[in-house]
Parts: structure tokens; sequence; C-alpha cells
């Protein structure tokens, strides 16, 4: 508590932990690389360099708040630092701005224009290396890198994966993996949340844009889209439209336009995998066997309990995730029918996530020798592919999803946020219809952004305990008090991106404008559950008429894996 | 994958220390006195042992100048280039050296891995510039014709 002179402003803070906070707070964007409020404070990116009243120049996040402090954020001599900083960064680093995939939004850029930074002065001394298209998911140019380590930090801090780190130091210092092993042969969960945090084109998607372009333009396939729950509510962010907005429709139109011949619903494939993992989840109630059963919808997850705790493997759900469900059930239908006009179906999924990039080429994702998933597009590519045609998702009229495939619940699209899929799988396995029984398993402790969240169901009798978890680094801390057998779960749902799934790494990158963009998005798709005819995916027409058609005796090779 | 005994040997090293954080730097400090270098495989064992993301223990080996994942030769030869040794004519010695050995500054290790050569900016004996050492032994006052007859001497020995 206290009061503090900002640019000769009394600004009064309360708890903040650093004075950048209450420097921005009090509506001035300080500049900065390094400081994210989710990652431990750095200091070393030196933008946000204040003056006291005395000339002392300090970092502003990396100092606490005290009462009657006076500081300046903007003079002669700080203008100068700043400037500086950008110069020398500038110097050593790649500037093929054009080219660059995040040109457009890149802080670096950004902050060069903000700051009036007309020239660089100095030679690029730094020698040139190969850029590292290894990982299905992320893109490594060590060229564009400036040493902020935000990567480095969420990968270690919030995701509790490590393989990011500095090597070596002084002018060699570098951000790369132990040995320089390339990403894809590191135990790399291709979350792409470095991605989202990195300032610059060092850290970016592996795009499959342009397969997916020559897939639209050959006469010979037929494409055929689905579309994640998290994409709808973030896309529109690329055009303007307001935060969590949901954009389904302009979505959809925009894609036909772009020559799509059918766009469907990754919901569908939800309310699949709701219906397999509630009868997975009372069985092994019933079995006492392999107690708690783990979700399986998040790639980078399962990829993570594979190699981190293979002891957990066995509790990971059999199902398969909704995008591969809904690529099996598509591509099995293609095949039943053999299609009239002999074209070949691809299938493309537009995706928040990275890893579901890798996900796709995972030997169990192929049935009867063809891929079920062709091409992931997260949703900084479908809005990259939508700015290519010249349309604008402000601009379209909104288009229905194609049928069948396009019938999905609200249940279904909760899946893109943390607690989604308990609060899906709960109203299914509760059957729970009315309003007031959907209330109150939505007050049950599955919404929220607490690290962990708990719940206790009583299910036929028995009390079920559920544990809820997002971000790696959370996940491995209750898997490590579970092997102590501090806590005991009958069911576990773990998402690897804080908030889940609508900040993915495909996402749009949060800008330092707007870091609570995430929870907008939340909020959009608990309004498009709202909203939406169906809640609950025991009522999903569709879905339960495939149980009938493609699906009849064929549950277990469409939409099962033998984990 | 190292033969069997060099993980045995790091069993052993680690269990003389500990398995904290702060156990890291001396646990390698030891392997890296056994086998002359670091070798990477037992970094990432190490690393592993004691729940250290392989990472940050890459980051520790490769901030410090005296971890190599490199075998290095049975004479490790040190030549000071600080200021008071390069004003006492280090260089020559170093060429010489470097002539002798066969040498040079990307190619730091004879092929019979008999000597490393290695440059440090100090050793802090500046009284005896210029000075060289030969893995812990000093050689003070060197000239290129001493450093020759060095050679000899070690290759005899």
């Amino acid at each position: 508590m206290g009061v503090m002179t900002i640019n000769n402003r009394k600004v009064e803070f309360t708890d903040e932990q650093n004075v950048l906070t209450v420097i921005r707070n009090a509506g001035i964007d300080i500049p900065t690389f390094c400081y994210h409020s989710e990652l431990s404070t750095h200091g070393a990116c030196r933008l946000c360099v204040v003056e006291d009243d005395k000339g002392k120049v300090f970092a502003s996040c990396s100092e606490r708040p005290r009462d009657g402090m006076v500081i300046f954020t903007n003079t002669r001599k700080l203008r100068h630092h700043r400037r500086m900083i950008i110069e020398l960064l500038l110097a050593a680093h790649c500037r093929d701005c054009t080219t660059c995939s995040p040109n457009g939004i890149c802080e670096l850029q950004k902050l060069a224009k903000r700051l009036g930074v007309q020239e660089v002065r100095f030679d690029n001394y730094k020698e040139t290396v190969p850029l590292d298209f290894s990982s299905p998911s992320v893109v490594r140019d060590p060229n564009k890198c400036i040493l902020c380590g935000d990567c480095v930090r969420m990968c270690h801090e919030v995701q509790g994966v490590g393989i990011l780190g500095f090597a070596q130091r002084g002018s060699k210092l570098q951000i790369t993996t132990p040995f320089n092993r390339d990403l894809g042969a590191t135990d790399c969960v291709g979350c792409g949340q470095c991605r989202i945090v990195c300032p610059t084109g060092a850290l970016t998607v592996k795009r499959n844009v342009d397969e997916v372009w020559a897939a639209l333009e050959d006469p010979n396939t037929r494409v055929v889209a689905q579309i994640a729950p998290a994409v709808r509510v973030a896309v529109g962010e690329y055009f303007g439209l307001p935060d969590g907005a949901n954009a389904l429709g302009q979505l959809v139109a925009a894609m036909r336009d772009m020559g799509f011949d059918a766009v469907y619903d990754t919901d569908l494939g939800a309310d699949l995998t709701v219906i397999e993992e509630s009868a997975e989840l009372v069985e092994r109630l019933t079995s006492g066997e392999n107690l708690p059963l783990f979700t399986s919808c998040c790639p980078a997850w399962v990829k993570f309990c594979e190699t981190r705790y293979p002891e957990f493997r066995k509790h990971i759900s059999t199902c398969r995730s909704p995008q591969q469900m809904f690529g099996a059930v598509i591509k099995e239908e293609a095949r039943l029918k053999a299609e009239e006009d002999g074209r070949k179906t691809v299938m493309v999924s537009v995706m928040p996530c990275t890893a579901k990039k890798a996900e796709i080429s995972r030997p169990e994702h192929f049935t009867d020798g063809e891929q079920d998933v062709d091409f992931v597009l997260t949703t900084s590519e479908i809005a990259e592919m939508i700015k290519t045609t010249g349309l604008d998702l402000k601009n379209v009229t909104p288009e229905a999803l194609d049928m069948p495939f396009g019938m999905s619940s609200g249940a279904g699209a909760i899946f893109g946020t943390t607690g989604g899929v308990t609060e899906a799988v709960l109203r299914y396995v509760t059957n729970s219809i009315k309003p007031e029984q959907m209330e109150e398993i939505k007050f049950s402790g599955v919404r929220g952004n607490d690290a962990v969240k708990e719940a206790t169901v009583n299910l036929g009798g028995r009390e079920v305990k559920i544990a809820i978890v997002h971000g790696l680094a959370n996940a491995a801390a209750l898997l490590e008090k579970m092997k102590a057998g501090e806590k005991v779960y009958d069911f576990v749902e773990v998402m690897t991106c804080r908030h889940g799934c609508v900040n993915g790494g495909g996402q749009p990158a949060p800008t330092q404008d707007n870091p609570q963009i995430k929870l907008a998005r939340q909020k959009g798709l608990y309004n498009y559950d709202s909203g939406s005819q169906i809640k609950v995916s025991s009522q999903n027409p569709i879905a339960l008429s495939l149980y009938d058609g493609i699906l009849k005796d064929k549950v277990h090779k469409l939409l099962h894996n033998g984990h | 994958m190292l033969e069997k005994e060099y993980y045995d040997k790091t069993d052993e090293i680690i269990a003389a220390h500990g398995r904290t954080q702060a156990d890291l730097i001396p646990i390698i400090q030891e392997i890296q006195e056994a086998y002359r270098y670091l070798p990477p495989e037992l970094l990432t064992y190490v690393a592993k042992e004691l729940s250290i993301p392989e990472s940050q223990a890459y980051s520790v080996a490769t901030f410090y100048e005296n971890f190599s994942f490199e075998p290095k030769g049975k004479f490790l030869i040190k030549v000071c280039d600080g200021t008071a040794c390069h004003v006492r004519k280090s260089i020559p010695i170093l060429e010489t050296l470097y002539k002798e050995l066969g040498l040079s500054k990307d190619k730091q290790t004879t092929d019979d891995m008999l000597f490393t050569l290695e440059t440090v900016s100090c050793l802090g004996a500046c009284g005896l510039a210029p000075v060289l050492t030969v893995n812990d032994k000093v050689y003070p006052a060197m000239t290129p014709e001493k450093a020759i007859e060095m050679i000899n001497e070690l290759r005899g020995a």
C-alpha cells in the first residue's frame, strides 16, 4: 500500500509485485521483451527502465514499489537507452522483415517503430545458422533470437518440459536444445507455448498452408475440414472482431469460398469422445483397474506422460482425441461411399494447437494404411489463408456448417477450455438434461483457472474424485503427489496449455497490450455453450446415429487406441 | 551409450556428493577429472539422476570454459596470454608449439591423444611471465626453445 509519483502524477498502489505493474496499471504501456506476468522476472531486456528523482536509472520489472517513490518513464536519458537497446538488438538480428512470418505482429518491429529507431549504425557480425525444421509443430530460427529467455522460462516454469535453455555465454550466448539437438529429436511436446511468448520470429508455427492450397486446387481431391472449438472464439482477433466473439459462421463462409468441399465441426468428435470416455470411466470404476482415468484429448500431454511418466501410461484413456475420432469417421465414410466421382478425400483440421500437427502422424492414427487426418492448420494459418483470399471476416455473411457432421453439442464446444472435458463428461454420465442439473455441475468446481481444481461427484452411490489440471508443470506436480500417495483420484483431466486450448500454441499470440485475451476466449466458449440447443453429448442425434451406421462393429477400430 | 563402467563410476561420484542442484558442478568436475573430458552422455545421465532438466545442465556445462565435451590429450598445455605474458612474448611460444605439434586454434588435440594445447587469459602468475602449465605443473619464464625441449621431454616420458 502506498502512493508513488509517476511522471509528476500521484499513483496509488496496493500489492503489486513490481514498479512495472504499477506503471502499466496507471495506463502507461512501458515497453518490455522479457517481462510476462505469468513467468518469473528475468530483467534481461532493460527496456522497462525508469529514472528516479535523483537521476538513477533502474529496471522497473525487478524493483518493488515503495511509498513515496518518484519516477519518470519518459526522459531524454531513457529514450536514449531504449533506442540504443533496440538498435543493438537489430544490429545482430536477421532483418528480413518482409518475408518473416510474424511480420506485422513482431514485438521487436513494433518497438523499433514505437521508439523511433530510424537507423542501425552497426554491422552484424553474427554468424548465420541454419533453421531447425525438424519438429512438426514449431520452427526455430536462431538468427532471429534476441535472447529474452521468454521461451526458456515458459518451457521450464509453466510447462515443466525444459527443452529450451541457454548455452554458452557472453557474445556466444544462445538459446538452444541440449547439445544443439534438432527439436524434433528431443522430448519437446510441441505445445507451441514458446512461440506464443516469443517476441520475434525465432519460434514460429510450422506452416502447412501451401500443402492445403495444393489440395484445394487439386481437382482429384475432396477437401473436408473440421474446426476445433477454440478456433471460433479466437480467429476473429485477426480481423478486428471483439475479443472472444464467436466467428464460426464467418469462418465457415470464408472456407467455403476458399474451396473446401465440406466444413464440419470437431465438436462432434468431442461428443463421441464424451460418450466413449464416459463409458471407459464407468468401466474402470466398476473394475477398479487403472484408476484414475486420465484424459487423452491433448496430444502434448500424452507425449509428456509417455516420455516423462511412463508409469502412468496405462491410466491414459484409450479414446482417441476428438480430432482423430472425427478424422477416422470421415475417412471411413469416404471409403464406404468410395466417392462416386472417384475423388480422394483429404481431411484438414483447423486447430488452436501446434501439437495436433504431430498427433496426426502417430502410427496409431492410420486406418488401413490411410492417414486419418492429412493436415492441421492452426488458427494463425487459417487467418493467413483468409487474408490471402482478400476476405475480411468482419464483412462476411455467416453460413451454417455442413450437415450431417456439423451437428454438435455445447458440451463438445467447451472442450476448448480447462475443465470443459470434465464438465461435458459429467453432464453425460449423470444424464443431466435439466438446466438446474447443469447449473449444479457448473458450480461443482470444474470452472475457473486455478492450477488444480478438484470436484467430487456422486455417481450411482459412489463418490467420484476428480482433478482438473492445466499447464504441464502443474500436471507434473500433481503426478508427483499421486506417486507419493498424497492424492487419490478417479478421473483427471489434463490440458497442456494454461487455460486450455483457448490459449493453445496455434492461437493468435496475446500481445503485450492484451494479456487477458484468453479469458475472453474462454467466456466466448461458455457463451457458445449457453446458446447451443443441445448441451449434452447423448442428445446429439448425429453422434448417436453414427453408432448404428459407420461405427457399427468398428467403435474400437475407429475411436480407440491400443494404449 | 558408453560402456557400463562409465556409468558405474558416475554413480560412485554422485553417491559421494549428493543429488541436489548444487551438486551438479562438483560432480561434473570430478567426471572430467577422471576422463580428462566430460562425456556428453554422462552429463545427460547426471542431469537425469539429479532431476535437473538436461537443458539446464547443458547450460551450466557450456557456460564454463573449463568443461569440455571433447576428449583431451594426456598432457594439457595451457599457454598464458594474459597482459603480462603477452607483452613478454607468449605468442611466439604458442606459435612454436602449434607448429611443433601440428595444431591450430581449431584443432587443439593431437591425433595420438598425447597433447592438447589451449590458451588461457591469465594464470595469476604474472611474476613468472611468460608462463605455461602442463596438467598441474607450472613452467615459468618460457621461451620457444624451452618449449620445444619440454615437448621432447614429455614425449619421452
